[in-house]
């Protein structure tokens, strides 16, 4: 990486600017804690985190929202990174806000647990008064999204007011909040997913196996292919069931997150389809988003991540 | 669509942002240059070719990609800078797509703020109108090193050569009262593609580069400083608990650094202490490293025993910043809520240092449009940029925003609300 020219490549500007981005934000919170699913955007955030504070160990603890409708393959993904780098993990559970009668759950074929997400997400945040949560979104995923700041203010009642949000210039951020106020902080803004994959590339990171084609018992439906193995997306009698090689390319719910069909099971293999990829990755995998043109905006308002 | 880091030359990274309002063809720009480079997905497409055929609109509106709030598609107006990003085999880009109008200034501040280039749009039809110039200068007033003015619409002046050239001769005429260090002339079809990604077949009179071609081969290497180090210090690293006891007594100086090339074995000065010493260490993201340059993030290991902390600065004996309380600077305001006069109290944020201040004077109002200083004003609202003093309640260090960017600029918060109410460019420090 020494050039006698002083350059430093994409990939090394992002970094760069990630790391800064945490150990801003460490320095300047008094609780800061990192959204953590299991997917790549936040193994790479992991990295990133341990990067910027190494050789002293990650300051934070990471929050696991669970919507208890996980693919069992990365909640042992979750726990086995969780126990290498010695941080401490909360869990959320939408199981118990529902049991509480916090939540409640949704009815019919297409009820998914994303959007009840979001109070407990929130009741975390209050109950272990986190003043500032990592989260793993970038601006190239979706266009509520590209209006996100890097350093994002939420009121007292966790929601985001994207028509007055914070000017972010040059690379200081504004992390000035009250009491029961919050900042989500979202240090991957300026990655595509393609850096995303680069990176894991790069970096050598593991990464949950349903990421590589697998045999699934899959069904259709909305056009996407949605997983029969863990009875968590409500199929119905006149959505027949079948095997087919896939992979996923984004890692949520397991009851709305899509598979795409793929060969591809090695790192290299899946870059060179999410290179040619035409569709974006969220509509190609995610049916919460296509409710309606603002579904994003609308969660996010309310708290989502 | 390119972007994967193959062996060999490492893509590098170009932020640029556009300043222009739909009627220049800004959207139809920045939607060509992301659909030529196959950044555009099929669902973007369908999603806006749909929301265009619903409210009748006889194009695809490839402004809708851009604009991502619901307020904003209902309004059919940019509120907010939009970031987007594609890659081509070279580089990747940033842009930082901001709305044109007056009422945005503090947008396209922001956009500008962290810009290589800028873009500014011209309607060849129109010529160089009041925004064109506020445009220019706000380029200039934030440094970006780079401007490309792109005189647009040229099949609706059938290509006509003299047309660019009186666009070219009267901005530069403009130009020569700000402080452009770059300055490219681009004639576009944004339209129908000429000289955006291929050179036009339409213009041969026109012997420079396309558009994408010069955004992919402007040198921004050397628009950095390498020369004076400085290096705020931001996070103090101290595994002092580790088990390890090669760790224990490790004490590293984490930050991003500002300027200059850092080396081990580099004489260096702490401030506000004074106290010199040796870099005996620099690790990087990836291990050690022999050189730490802008824009890395690197931690420094010092070998001596020196009280340092958050807000500190690290630069060279002898090249050092200003320490200075009494600053004199350029500011843009940035809320609707209060105005900016003489005696307002507020907080400063500048490099990882964050103290109170207070507003001695305003020395002018700058009219954005014909750069008249109205000498007396009483305050500045939202939107207005201005000369002022400000009193810091301790020492800041600080360097000219022509000189440095990141430790010339920084950022004014409202204590009651919490918000960032200006933009600050130094000017001198006393």
């Amino acid at each position: 990486m020494q050039r006698s020219d002083y350059l430093l490549s994409q990939l090394d500007v992002l970094e760069a600017e990630s790391i800064h981005i945490f150990r801003e934000v460490a320095a300047e919170f008094e609780r800061p804690v990192l959204l953590f699913s299991g997917g790549k955007d936040s193994l790479v955030m992991l990295r990133l985190a341990e990067k910027a504070f190494w050789p002293a160990p990650i300051p934070f603890p990471v929050l696991h929202v669970d919507t208890g409708h996980n693919f069992p393959e990365v909640i042992e993904f979750r726990d086995r990174r969780v126990a290498e780098l010695g941080v401490r993990l909360v869990v959320a559970s939408v199981q118990d806000a529902i049991d509480a009668g916090t939540v409640v759950e949704q009815k019919g074929r297409r009820a998914s647990r994303n959007r009840l997400q979001i109070a407990p997400l929130l009741e975390a945040i209050e109950e272990h008064r986190f003043d500032a949560a990592f989260g793993g979104a970038r601006r190239d995923e979706e266009k509520a999204r590209a209006k996100e700041r890097v350093v994002s203010f939420r009121d007292e009642f966790g929601q985001w007011d994207p028509k007055n949000q914070r000017p972010e210039l040059w690379n200081l951020f504004n992390t000035r909040i009250e009491q029961g106020e919050h900042v989500r902080v979202f240090p991957l803004s300026n990655w595509t997913e393609l850096d995303i994959w680069d990176y894991v590339r790069r970096e050598d990171l593991a990464l949950p196996s349903i990421y590589f084609a697998h045999s699934r018992r899959v069904f259709e439906r909305d056009g996407l292919l949605l997983d029969a193995e863990t009875g968590f997306a409500n199929r119905g009698d006149d959505e027949p069931e079948f095997a087919a090689t896939v992979r996923y390319r984004t890692v949520g719910d397991a009851s709305c997150t899509g598979a795409v069909k793929s060969s591809a099971v090695t790192l290299d293999e899946v870059i060179e389809e999410i290179a040619a990829t035409r569709i974006t990755e969220r509509g190609q995998t995610r049916a919460d988003d296509r409710t309606s043109e603002a579904a994003m905006e609308d969660r996010k308002k309310e708290g989502y991540f | 669509m390119a972007g994967t880091e193959p062996a060999g030359k490492p893509m590098d990274l170009l932020r640029f942002a556009t300043a222009g309002s739909v009627d220049d063809g800004k959207s139809t720009l920045i939607g060509r240059l992301l659909f030529d480079s196959k950044s555009i997905f099929e669902d973007q497409l369908e999603s806006v070719e749909r929301t265009s055929t619903e409210r009748g609109e006889e194009y695809t509106n490839l402004a809708l990609l851009t604009d991502g709030l619901r307020a904003e598609r209902e309004q059919g107006i940019t509120i907010d800078v939009a970031y987007r990003y594609f890659a081509t085999p070279r580089r990747k880009f940033i842009i930082a797509d901001t709305p044109g109008h007056i009422q945005y200034t503090r947008n396209m501040v922001t956009g500008a703020s962290t810009a290589d280039l800028a873009i500014i749009l011209v309607d060849a039809r129109k010529g160089i109108l009041e925004q064109s110039r506020r445009h220019a200068f706000l380029t200039t007033l934030l440094q970006v090193p780079h401007l490309v003015v792109a005189i647009n619409k040229m099949d609706l002046v059938g290509y006509d050569r003299a047309v660019y050239e009186q666009i070219v001769d009267e901005f530069t005429a403009f130009a020569s009262k700000l402080e452009v260090t770059d300055l490219t002339f681009i004639p576009i079809s944004a339209l129908h593609g000429d000289n955006v990604v291929e050179r036009s077949v339409n213009m041969s009179w026109y012997e420079g580069s396309s558009l994408l071609h010069h955004l992919e081969h402007v040198h921004i290497a050397s628009d950095r400083n390498l020369i004076d180090v400085r290096f705020p210090v931001q996070y103090v690293i101290r595994p002092h608990a580790s088990t390890d006891p090669d760790l224990h007594d490790y004490r590293g100086y984490a930050g991003q650094v500002a300027g200059g090339v850092l080396k081990p074995g580099d004489e260096v000065v702490h401030l506000p202490s004074g106290l010199t010493t040796t870099i005996t260490h620099i690790d990087g993201p990836n291990g050690p490293v022999d050189a730490a340059f802008s824009p890395m993030s690197v931690t420094l290991r010092l070998a001596d025993d020196i009280d340092i902390s958050r807000g500190d600065m690290i630069a060279r004996p002898n090249n050092r910043p200003e320490v200075a309380q009494d600053l004199d600077a350029m500011v843009c305001w940035m809320t609707p809520d209060r105005t900016l006069a003489p005696r307002t109290r507020l907080v400063i944020k500048h490099t990882t240092r964050t103290a109170k201040t207070m507003v001695k004077d305003l020395h002018y109002r700058l009219d954005v449009n014909t750069l008249h200083r109205d000498e007396q004003a009483a305050s500045l609202g939202l939107n207005e940029i201005g000369r002022v003093s400000l009193r810091v309640t301790q020492p800041l260090f600080v360097d000219d925003y022509g000189r440095n960017r990141l430790t010339g600029g920084f950022i004014l918060i409202d204590e009651a609300t919490g918000n960032t109410v200006a933009a600050g460019m130094i000017l001198g420090a006393r």
